[in-house]
């Protein structure tokens, strides 16, 4: 199958909504004449033209909002966050307008829109530039939230969040733009909502999500080399979340850990965590365990930044535990 | 206040620092190449007159507060520059220990209070660093910086509107260096004047050449004085260039080489050291003092700050409360 980069398959994802419908239009800082920030809108100014390929001064809370309005009035906007540190300057769009509107008009009045962009660390950023806001936005009722890991997703599922009737956000990595995978050149969708088990096994369970997974994925490939054998899912949609899977799979290594990078208090892996012991309490055969963040903010130093992110070796160190292997 | 007059004292020192600025950052930018500065790294590089004119204008006590292109301010109000550099290189002799890089610099000892990230997020911090002073019946004032890009952010206009309404001693300076990463002024806007962005609000506001410390401090002086004397707020626009990307990784297809060439006509260093040898203020060999004086301080930055330690892991725990004992959540 054909190989691509990640930022081309959200470039083609938002060409081939925009070709099939008039009323899709994309927005954002430097998404047009730059080429989108990470190059993810790239052509896509030569091919739409301006009135559908926007570049915005800096001014989150304006373009988001007035995006918001547009929906309300028939468009489907797509508007791209340089990165969702910045989507904080806009979040009051978001929740109170964005996730509201359909309900507070008893269904009169719904919001089409997808936001966009890079979420969490990409090196040595600091504090405010290394932020994962996915639980914050998952925590709204109004809002979808969509954390595709591979090119294949990030193209299906971010058609579908454009054809979405509600407001979807797609959360991606400045470090994941660049990652190479199979997307197929016919058109797909993937169904919002639906995680994907992306690594078979049976001693443990490892939930995740996004760019994390890479931490994931190389945990469990270490593992392997010692007889241990760890099941990987990607949870690909933090609201809703396809908490079925996870059970399923839960009832059958009976443990799991949770690799997310995020802060721990009222994050997605507390969530989990509490589905788990309500829905599988009588499998497991170990406490569920997670590996976040630091409960800090990110810090600059590359000591630093490395204490605070999720790794490998702490995957390892989390599988060992749930399996008393230490 | 009567203007101080622009002595030779003055132009050797504005020399001697907007030199050392740029060599300063020119360092940097090598020390990024070798990877031992990461993440972002925006320089001032030809910007170094707005800096340079604020600071003859300042008195004791008063604060300055910027955006993320914020190395050399924290230099000029008095902070060690080994230890800015070693915030750079993320070691623990840094004015963040090692926690803030490139992005945020603070030296309170200096008043000197950032280095923000968020585009227009330090416009109200600025304001409120003056209402603290008003409301302490202090004469203080505060100079609160940013750039042309984050005058379209809510937060300035809303900021612009209180300053005025409570009279705050503050003045806010727009670095009009042409563009907000890759958009041009032009881009942002149905006009390009952005100090005009102050008559709505009733605000004193006026364009400066910001490529000259002499007209950057005359109007810089008026403000400061108008605020310290309760007459409220100012808007400046700076005008003024960036030589370099916005950051390290910029193609730059949003300009031509030429107009960088231009500008680089009106270096504030250029025009500065020709006034020194038009009026004989220093000879040739005086100039090269400075000039290797320059050159050693930046070797000693860069030493000081390769032989500084990164922090312990430890660190990350610390200054995140102020609570010594914060249960933290660490499983
Ligand atoms: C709220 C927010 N949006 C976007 C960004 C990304 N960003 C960083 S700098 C910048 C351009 C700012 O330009 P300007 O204000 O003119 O300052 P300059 O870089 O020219 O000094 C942008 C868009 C950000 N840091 N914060
Ligand atoms: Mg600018």
């Amino acid at each position: 199958m054909r190989i691509i980069q990640f930022r081309e398959a959200v470039c083609e994802a938002m060409s081939e909504e925009m070709r099939r419908d008039e009323r899709v239009y994309l927005m954002g800082e430097e998404v047009a004449e730059y080429n989108g920030a990470y190059k993810a809108s790239k052509g896509m100014l030569d091919e739409f033209g301006p009135k559908r390929v926007i570049d915005t001064p800096i001014a989150e809370l304006g373009f988001a909002g007035i995006s918001v309005g547009a929906a309300m009035n028939g468009l489907r906007p797509i508007v791209e966050f340089m990165t969702f540190n910045f989507s904080m300057v806009a979040i009051d769009q978001i929740i109170n307008n964005a996730a509201k509107m359909y309900q507070m008009s008893g269904g009169q009045l719904n919001v089409p829109i997808v936001f966009r962009g890079p979420t969490a660390s990409a090196g040595q950023l600091a504090a405010t530039h290394s932020q994962a806001f996915e639980s914050w936005y998952a925590n709204c009722p109004g809002l979808k939230v969509v954390v595709p890991a591979d090119p294949y997703d990030a193209k299906g599922l971010l058609k579908a969040a454009i054809r979405d009737e509600d407001p979807v956000l797609v959360m991606e990595s400045e470090q994941m733009y660049g990652d190479k995978g199979e997307v197929p050149e016919e058109e797909y969708i993937i169904e919002i909502g639906k995680a994907k088990v992306k690594r078979q096994g049976t001693d443990v369970t490892i939930v995740s999500f996004g760019k994390i997974l890479k931490v994931a994925f190389a945990a469990a490939e270490e593992l392997e080399k010692e007889g241990i054998s760890c099941e990987v899912i990607d949870l690909r949609s933090v609201r809703p979340i396809d908490y079925d899977t996870i059970i399923k799979s839960v009832k059958k290594t009976n443990r799991c850990v949770i690799v997310e990078e995020a802060w721990p208090l009222g994050a997605i892996s507390s969530e989990l965590t509490y589905m788990i012991q309500k829905r599988a309490f009588d499998y497991l055969d170990a406490p569920v365990i997670r590996v976040n963040t630091a409960d800090t903010p990110a810090a600059y130093s590359p000591t630093l930044i490395e204490e605070f992110l999720p790794s490998p070796e702490k995957v390892i160190k989390a599988i060992r535990a749930v399996l008393y292997k230490d | 206040m009567p203007k101080k007059p622009i002595t030779k004292e003055v132009y050797l020192k504005w020399y001697e620092d907007m030199l050392f600025w740029r060599r300063f950052e020119d360092k940097t930018s090598a020390l990024y190449i070798q990877q031992k500065i990461r993440g972002f790294l925006h320089l001032y590089n030809g910007q170094e007159a707005v800096l340079a004119g604020s600071l003859l204008a300042m008195e004791h006590g008063d604060k300055m507060i910027t955006a993320y292109r914020n190395h050399v301010q924290p230099i000029g109000l008095g902070e060690d520059p080994r230890r800015i550099m070693a915030e750079l290189m993320g070691k623990v002799d840094g004015t963040s220990r090692g926690k803030g890089g490139s992005m945020h610099m603070f030296s309170k000892e200096h008043h000197f209070y950032g280095g923000h990230g968020i585009v227009g997020g330090q416009i109200p911090l600025g304001a409120g660093l003056a209402f603290a002073d008003k409301y302490n019946g202090k004469n203080h004032v505060t100079l609160t910086y940013m750039g042309d890009g984050a005058v379209r952010q809510g937060s300035f206009h809303e900021t612009m509107n209180l300053a005025m309404l409570w009279n705050l001693p503050v003045v806010f300076v727009i670095e009009n260096n042409g563009y907000a990463m890759g958009t041009s002024v032009e881009r942002t806007a149905n006009h390009t004047e952005i100090w005009k962005l102050g008559l709505g609000y009733e605000m004193p506001c006026l364009p400066v050449d910001a490529m000259d410390p002499v007209t950057v401090y005359e109007a810089m002086q008026d403000a400061v004085d108008r605020a310290r004397s309760g007459g409220g707020p100012t808007l400046i626009e700076a005008r003024t260039y960036r030589y370099k990307g916005h950051s390290m990784s910029d193609a730059q297809h949003y300009r031509t080489k030429e107009e960088v060439a231009e500008y680089q006509k009106l270096d504030p260093i250029t025009i500065v050291l020709d006034r020194i040898k038009e009026n004989n203020y220093a000879t040739e060999e005086e100039i090269e003092t400075i000039d290797q004086r320059v050159k050693d301080l930046v070797k000693e930055c860069v030493d000081f700050a390769e032989a500084s330690p990164f922090p312990d892991k430890e660190e990350l725990w610390q200054h995140i409360y102020v609570q010594k004992d914060y249960p933290f959540i660490k499983e």
